[in-house]
Parts: structure tokens; sequence; C-alpha cells
């Protein structure tokens, strides 16, 4: 157990090693030099040697890396060029409507996917079943992009219940800011509920068979208490693993959305900052957001680890 | 992953076959069809695709204009034939170029036991990072051309195809006739392209008409936050990202655009679930 612990912590951490890396390089395989790139054409060579040194692209290749990984390991992601504030700053502020996003699309998209996916299953074939795989395949190709259009202008522009976009200014209470949640939410639950139902479908159709749903049924058990209790609790690891890795998934979900709706996110910082070639912040973002999902996968392994001792890694 | 599935000889029949399935069939039919109007654009477009015309901005569908018109007085329905060719060629591209850099990093972890330790960690941490995301960054640091948008979208989804290339190589070489072949002195890249590879294609096909459905998306959500391919080419995402400007006058210009993604990527996915049951038939339940 204690090994499994250890070998898991390991691969963690070389893969979180990895990932600065990654984060680390994807800024030096722009063509020429990014300095440059971001004043653009009309910068002074002595504006260019300055942000360079603000970037930490001075010195050696080695020395920039060794010097981003130092920085990254206390927790300092550098200075964002367009915002002069620091990159954690930045991120920090913006985190709360991209964390309350992805957790009410979490929500919507687990409260539509469990009893869906577990009927499905249970009614294997029927007309229910039949009609909701086809809608989960359907919700599946529709780009939350467009689907979060649609419904500004049908829910918003035409009903009128909402704002078309933005996070209730700077002012705003916690209802004006949840009613601004609304729209994305729906439209991003909507789209991830699609994979938690297939998944949740065929965990349970795994389970439905088994031996001991049989002698749960044969003792009289009711057939809610079957599904329920028995079947549904032992389907539920790969549901938590699914629904786990679709609150990963939702964030990158998130930056998009957040354009469409205008919410002052992760999400819409990060755009911005593409447009901007703010590169420390891209790098920031994409940082924590990788390293949340690796944090994410290592705590479903240790769930594993828990609740199966067949289990080893 | 509990089992892999390695089927020893392709099946000669497998288009047939697929047919067979009502739901298979519908998205193939589908996709023939937008796939020959992408082609044959020029022949059925009733404008040229940049034609403008002040005098006609944003009216709603029509006889003239099937689709309506948009904010430049240009074809909706024209513009999506033409939007369909760059749509489907980027997609097709992104899957070419993740299955090359898949199936390297694939077989190389799978039949190389030294180097598979290394090459899976790599490629758990580009997995870590979401999609879009990923392509974005690499965008903006390579710039935003369509080829550009292919090496990106490539790259985030090269990880996915490697791992069930890893997955299949681990179980072949394991193979009898893979040994026998090693003994009698077979080197080794022979034995990789003419043992290994030919068994792995099944899974890949899988993978990879899901990688095209999941690469039309992403490409459309880049070209609609501005950081894929300029707003000048027409595509699908480019034309929603117009479009979008106008909604309230003229929802019809980023309607139909999105509309022929979901039914393109919905076709896609119908196709790949056919393939998958009937190549893969112990993963059809996952996912």
């Amino acid at each position: 157990m204690l090994r499994s612990i250890f070998n898991r912590l390991l691969g963690m951490i070389v893969v979180m090693a990895l990932v600065v890396t990654i984060v680390f390089v994807i800024v030096r395989v722009t063509p020429g030099d990014p300095a440059a790139v971001m004043l653009g054409p009309d910068a002074s060579a002595a504006d260019i040697a300055a942000l360079r040194s603000r970037l930490g692209l001075d010195g050696s290749i080695l020395e920039q890396f060794g010097r981003y990984v130092l920085g990254v390991v206390q927790g300092d992601f550098g200075q964002s060029i367009f915002l002069g504030e620091p990159v954690t700053t930045a991120l920090a502020q913006r985190a709360e409507p991209t964390f309350f996003l992805t957790v009410f699309s979490l929500l919507i998209a687990t409260a539509i996917a469990l009893p869906v996916g577990i009927l499905a299953a249970y009614k294997r074939g029927s007309v229910f079943d039949q009609a909701t795989t086809t809608i989960a395949m359907f919700a599946a190709s529709v780009p939350s992009f467009w689907l979060g259009l649609l419904f500004i202008q049908f829910f918003a522009v035409r009903l009128g219940w909402f704002d078309t976009s933005g996070y209730g200014g700077p002012g705003a209470s916690f209802a004006d800011r949840l009613n601004h949640l609304v729209l994305p939410a729906l439209a991003l639950g909507l789209v991830s509920s699609a994979l938690i139902t297939r998944f949740t479908r065929a965990s349970m159709l795994d389970v439905l068979n088994d031996d001991y749903v049989r002698t749960a049924r044969s003792k009289g058990m009711s057939e809610w208490r079957v599904v329920l209790k028995h079947a549904f609790k032992n389907a539920l690891i790969p549901i938590l693993t699914v629904i786990g890795l679709t609150a990963a998934l939702l964030i990158s979900g998130a930056v998009v959305t957040e354009t469409v709706f205008g919410l002052p996110g992760v999400g819409s910082l990060v755009v911005s900052a593409v447009l901007r070639r703010d590169y420390p912040v891209i790098q920031g973002a994409l940082l924590v957001i990788a390293g949340l999902y690796v944090l994410v996968n290592f705590a479903i392994d240790m769930l594993y680890l828990a609740v199966d001792p067949r289990v080893r890694y | 992953m509990a089992a892999i599935s390695v089927p020893l000889h392709s099946e000669p029949n497998i288009l047939s076959r697929l047919i067979g399935r009502p739901t298979s069939a519908a998205g193939i039919a589908v996709l023939v069809i937008i796939v020959l109007a992408a082609i044959l654009a020029p022949v059925i477009a009733p404008y040229a695709p940049s034609k403008l015309s002040i005098a006609s901005r944003l009216h709603p569908s029509s006889l003239d204009h099937l689709f309506g018109t948009d904010d430049l007085g240009r074809d909706v329905f024209t513009r999506m034939l033409y939007a369909a060719r760059t749509t489907l060629s980027v997609g097709f591209a992104v899957v070419v170029f993740s299955s090359i850099i898949g199936t390297l990093m694939g077989l190389v972890s799978g039949y190389f036991k030294r180097l598979d330790a290394p090459v899976s960690r790599l490629i758990d941490a580009m997995m870590a990072f979401p999609d879009i995301l990923l392509a974005i960054a690499l965008v903006a640091a390579l710039g935003a051309t369509a080829v550009n948008v292919v090496i990106a979208l490539g790259i985030v989804y090269a990880p996915r195809l490697a791992r069930v290339v890893r997955a299949s190589t681990l179980v072949i070489r394991e193979l009898p006739y893979v040994e026998a072949a090693r003994a009698l002195g077979v080197p080794t890249p022979i034995i990789l392209v003419r043992h290994v590879l030919r068994n792995v294609t099944s899974p890949l096909l899988v993978q990879g008409t899901f990688i095209f459905a999941n690469a039309i998306l992403a490409e459309a959500g880049l070209s609609f936050l501005g950081v894929g391919i300029s707003p000048d080419i027409p595509t699908w995402g480019t034309m929603i990202a117009t479009g979008r400007q106008y909604m309230d006058q003229a929802p019809w210009v980023m309607m139909f655009p999105g509309a022929a993604i979901v039914v393109t990527v919905l076709s896609l996915q119908l196709v790949g679930d056919g393939l998958r049951d009937l190549l893969d038939p112990r993963l059809a339940k996952d996912i």
C-alpha cells in the first residue's frame, strides 16, 4: 500500500516536471525572438533587450530553464507584460468565475447524466435507452460556444431572462453573479453531460449482470434497492473517474465559454493573453490547469487504491 | 484498459459490414454528401464565395439565398460549401499528422522496454493539458495560420493515438510470430512495420475517426476565439465568429455553419462507434 502510494507519487512528480518543461519549451518554439514579436516591428533594440531580460530570455537556454524552474517551484510564475502584475495575482483574481462555472457545469452534467445513464442501462434496448443514447451523441457533437450563442440569443435577447454577458460588475451581489452563470453553466453542462451519461450507462451494464445483483434480486429485494444500493455502488468508481476527468476538461471548455459570455475568468484571461502575446500569463495558466489535472488524476488513483485492494501501482 | 483486441487479419468487407448497421450507414451517407459538396463547391455554389453585394446585406433565407446572406452580402450557403473544404482538410490533416507522431511514440514505447517509461511519462504529461488550451498556446507561439493549427492540434491529439498504439504493440510484441521473426534475425524496423504496425491499424482507424470529429470541434473553437485560422478564410468556425456580431439581426449567419459542424461531427461519431464495435468489440464498452 505505502509502496504503491510512493510509486504513484514519484510518477506524479516526474509528470509534473515534464509539464513544467513543456510549458517552458512552448514559448521557445516561437519563430524568432519572442520579445521582438511581442513589441512589434517599431520597437527599439534597447526596448527589446529590456523585455528579453524581463521575460528571462537572457543567458543560455539552460540558465533560462534553471531560472524558470526555480521560480515555479517557489510559486513565482513571472510578471504579466500587459497587466503589470504577477501572473499568480492575475490568475487568482480571475479564479472565482472559472471555479463557479466549472462547479455548476459539473453539477448540471452529473444531475442529468447519473439518472439518465442508470435508467438507460436498466432498460437496455428500450426506446428510452435508444433515445437518450442518441441525444447524448448529439450533445457531444455540439460546439459548446455555439450552443452558448444560441442560448444568449434565445434566453437573454428574446426572453430577456438573463443578462447577455458579463459577471455583474465589481459590486454585484452573489445572487446577481449567480444569475450571470446560469446560461454558461447550462451550455457547458449540457455538452459535458454526454460523456458522463455514456460512461454511467456502460458501467451500470457491466455490473447489472453480475452474480451479486442476481443474488440481491433472489432475496426479494426491491428493484430500486438492487439497482441503486448493489449495482450503482459497484459501478461508482469508473463513474467517479470520468466525473473527475470531466471536471478537468471543463476548465478547458471554460476557456471558450467564458469568452462567449464575457465572464472575466481564467479562460478569457488566457485568450486575451494569446491575442496580446503575453507569454508569462499563457505559461502560468497552462501550468496551473495542467497541474490541477495531474492532481485530480493522482487523487483518483489514490481513491482506487483505497477502495479496491487488488489495485497496485 | 482490461483487454486489447488484436485482430490478426483485417476484415476484407469492413465497409459492407459497416453499411449494414443503420446508424453507421446514415453517418457514412451524410459524410459522403458533405465531402462531395466540398469537392464540387465551384459547381454547386450559386455565387462566387467572396462576391460582395452591399445591397443584399443580412438577407434572410430565400430562394435566391438558401441560407441567407452575411454582413457583406455574401451568400452563406456558398461560403459554407467553400468553408467545408478548409474545415475538412484541416480535420483530415490533423488526423494524418497526429497518427504519424502518435504511431511513432506508441511503437517506440510499446516495443522497446527501455524507452517505455520515459515515453509513457511524456505522453502522460502531454495529456495533462486540456486540448483547446494546449492548442491555443502552441498556435500563439507558432503563429495563427492554417498549417500551424494543424501542427498544434496534431501535437495535442498524438498522445491519445500513442496510448492506443502502445497498448496494442505491448500485446503483439509477445506473440509467437514476432518472436519467431526476431529469432530469424529479421531487422527490428522490418518487424515493426510488417508485423506490428499492420496489426495496430484497426484501433488506429477507430481513434482516427474520433480525432477527426474532435479536430473539427477544436478548429472551430480556435477560429471562433480568433486564435486560429484567419477570419478571411471561410471555415465553419470563422463563419460563426463573424456571424456572432450580427446575431441579433441575422441569426442565420452563425446558425447554419454551426449546424454543419454538428451534423459532420455527429456523422463521424456514428461511423467511429460502428467501426469500434466491428473492429474492437471488447473496447466497445469504454467511453
